[in-house]
């Protein structure tokens, strides 16, 4: 059974009403935020799901998701005013729902497109206590939480990336608490989800992006 | 472990064994397990206190809009009718409080979740606004967070928080016991006799049922806390008085689990049943979805 903290019982801080609904959301949309690593978000549009296209407008997840895009915390009471931020920084963005049965019911899809035209598509869903789980980034499917700080390598399915990406991990002094990898298809696109006990710096982001030459993607989220 | 507890019991045993409060097992257990000081895990607790302050003075001042539109000012009111409540005005500031921390929750305000964001009202209601007569610090209170989170704890491990699994008895009932067993413990109550209050907290609520109208957290979870408050307080104080629980707190918390188990799934937070499928219900869901 799990141990838990005194901080899982009087907390988290957060903006309402729902930690599934409201805070969830909020973190689903900074992920999508984080996979722009840090560039202007041009365009976002939101579609949700089951229990998040029903009662979702009442919940304003709608909000909290484009909060998250745009970078705002889930403990951030600027959350509640997020179409107004959007606007206001030339953001455009839609929200629709859609009526397909979602694996889980709190789940959302997201589109953003940076300034430069970078592009990410991602699905995640609230899992509860929000607390969230992210189960595909541009048509792959993956598998992670967020709990920790993750890093994310899209690369192209050859021989020896992975050790090359973990060998400069390792160089730098980088403890490895999980790492799942997914692929599309043999020697076709594939995704490398590392989640470690603390945030890969850009430089060493920079490092890996230098040494490893069939990366095409990598950002930490 | 030294200071590990997963019941109420075991709990117990260690206040009586090192003569402390339950607070203060609970701030030990907390820097066995994360490896953080007192320093930092105190400074923590007295953020989310602050936070807890604010959302009181927020709801209170500031004209909230949930999303609704039906529970906008509430804390307002009752507070200006606090002077002449039949139950006296401590005991209705306490449930404007409740009431105005749970409208800024629905209003997309910033609160602590304790134990839940549905229940955020109760504990910060009960021990901010019963700080001023009995003259509890900053510090006093950050103890009673420590000792609400322990009753919290023990009832998250052996039951649940969550409406869906267990219905409205284990957010705003584990809310409610872990307030008095904190308010209990504050004005001095022996670590037995504060389990005693929250035990009675619990079976005072013991069934009740998460029918939220339209799935939102307003009707009735908001004036839920304000109840969620007043059993607190009274339950402390039963217990201040002398009166012990017949049932102890770990049987109650037991017979919480297995109602939780017995609860028809259209009454555990889905909004199928209960106040969630009366017309009344169905005609503001209506209306809030067309838009």
């Amino acid at each position: 059974m799990k141990e838990f903290s005194v901080f899982d019982i009087i907390g988290p801080r957060m903006v309402g009403p729902s930690s599934s609904h409201t805070a969830g959301a909020v973190r689903i949309g900074l992920v999508a935020h984080r996979l722009l690593c840090g560039e202007h978000v041009k365009s976002a549009d939101i579609e949700l799901f089951g229990s998040f296209a029903e009662t979702g407008f009442g919940h304003g997840t709608d909000r909290a998701v484009l909060a998250g895009i745009l970078g705002i915390e889930p403990d951030d009471a600027r959350v509640r005013y997020s179409v107004l931020l959007a606007k206001s920084e030339g953001v455009e963005f839609s929200v629709r729902k859609n009526d397909r049965e979602p694996d889980h019911p709190n789940t959302t899809r997201i589109h953003v497109v940076s300034e430069t035209g970078r592009e990410f598509t991602l699905v995640g869903a609230s899992v509860g206590g929000g607390n969230i789980e992210i189960t595909e980034i541009n048509g792959m499917e993956v598998s992670f939480t967020g709990e920790y700080p993750t890093l994310i390598v899209f690369y192209n399915d050859e021989p020896g990336v992975i050790s090359a990406v973990t060998a400069v991990l390792a160089e730098k002094e980088y403890n490895v608490a999980f790492m799942k990898v997914f692929r599309n298809a043999k020697r076709m696109d594939a995704c490398m989800v590392i989640e470690s006990d603390s945030t890969v710096s850009r430089d060493v982001i920079g490092l890996i992006r230098e040494k490893v030459k069939d990366i095409k993607e990598i950002c930490v989220v | 472990m030294k200071y590990g507890f997963s019941s109420g019991k075991e709990l117990l045993s260690i206040c009586e064994a090192e003569g402390i409060t339950i607070a203060e097992v609970m701030l030990r257990k907390e820097i066995e397990t994360s490896e953080r000081s007192r320093d930092d895990l105190v400074n923590e607790m007295f953020e989310n206190l602050m936070t807890m302050q604010e959302a009181i003075r927020e709801g209170f001042y500031n004209k909230q809009h949930t999303m609704t539109g039906l529970a906008d000012d509430n804390a307002e009111k009752l507070l200006d009718y606090a002077d002449k409540a039949n139950m006296g005005p401590d005991m209705t500031k306490i449930c404007a409080a409740a009431i105005a921390v749970a409208e800024v929750n629905a209003s997309m305000g910033k609160i602590v979740a304790a134990p839940t964001a549905g229940s955020s009202g109760v504990i910060p209601a009960v021990l901010v606004m019963c700080s001023e007569k009995h003259s509890f610090t900053d510090r006093d209170l950050v103890n009673g967070l420590f000792a609400a989170g322990a009753v919290g704890a023990i009832i998250a491990k052996n039951a649940s928080i969550s409406g869906a699994e267990g219905g409205c008895q284990a957010e705003i009932g584990t809310a409610s016991a872990m307030a008095a067993a904190a308010l209990a413990e504050l004005c001095g109550a022996s670590p037995a006799m504060a389990l005693s209050a929250a035990a009675m907290a619990l079976k005072n609520i013991l069934g009740l049922v998460c029918d939220p109208v339209a799935g939102l957290v307003e009707c009735p979870c908001i004036k839920r806390n304000a109840m969620g408050a007043a059993n607190a307080v009274l339950c402390a104080d039963m217990a201040l008085a002398g009166i012990t629980s017949i049932i102890p707190f770990d049987e109650v918390v037991s017979a919480m689990r297995s109602v939780g188990r017995m609860m028809n799934v259209d009454l555990k937070e889905t909004s199928k049943g209960g106040l969630a499928a009366t017309p009344t219900a169905l005609e503001i869901a209506e209306r809030i979805h067309m838009e």
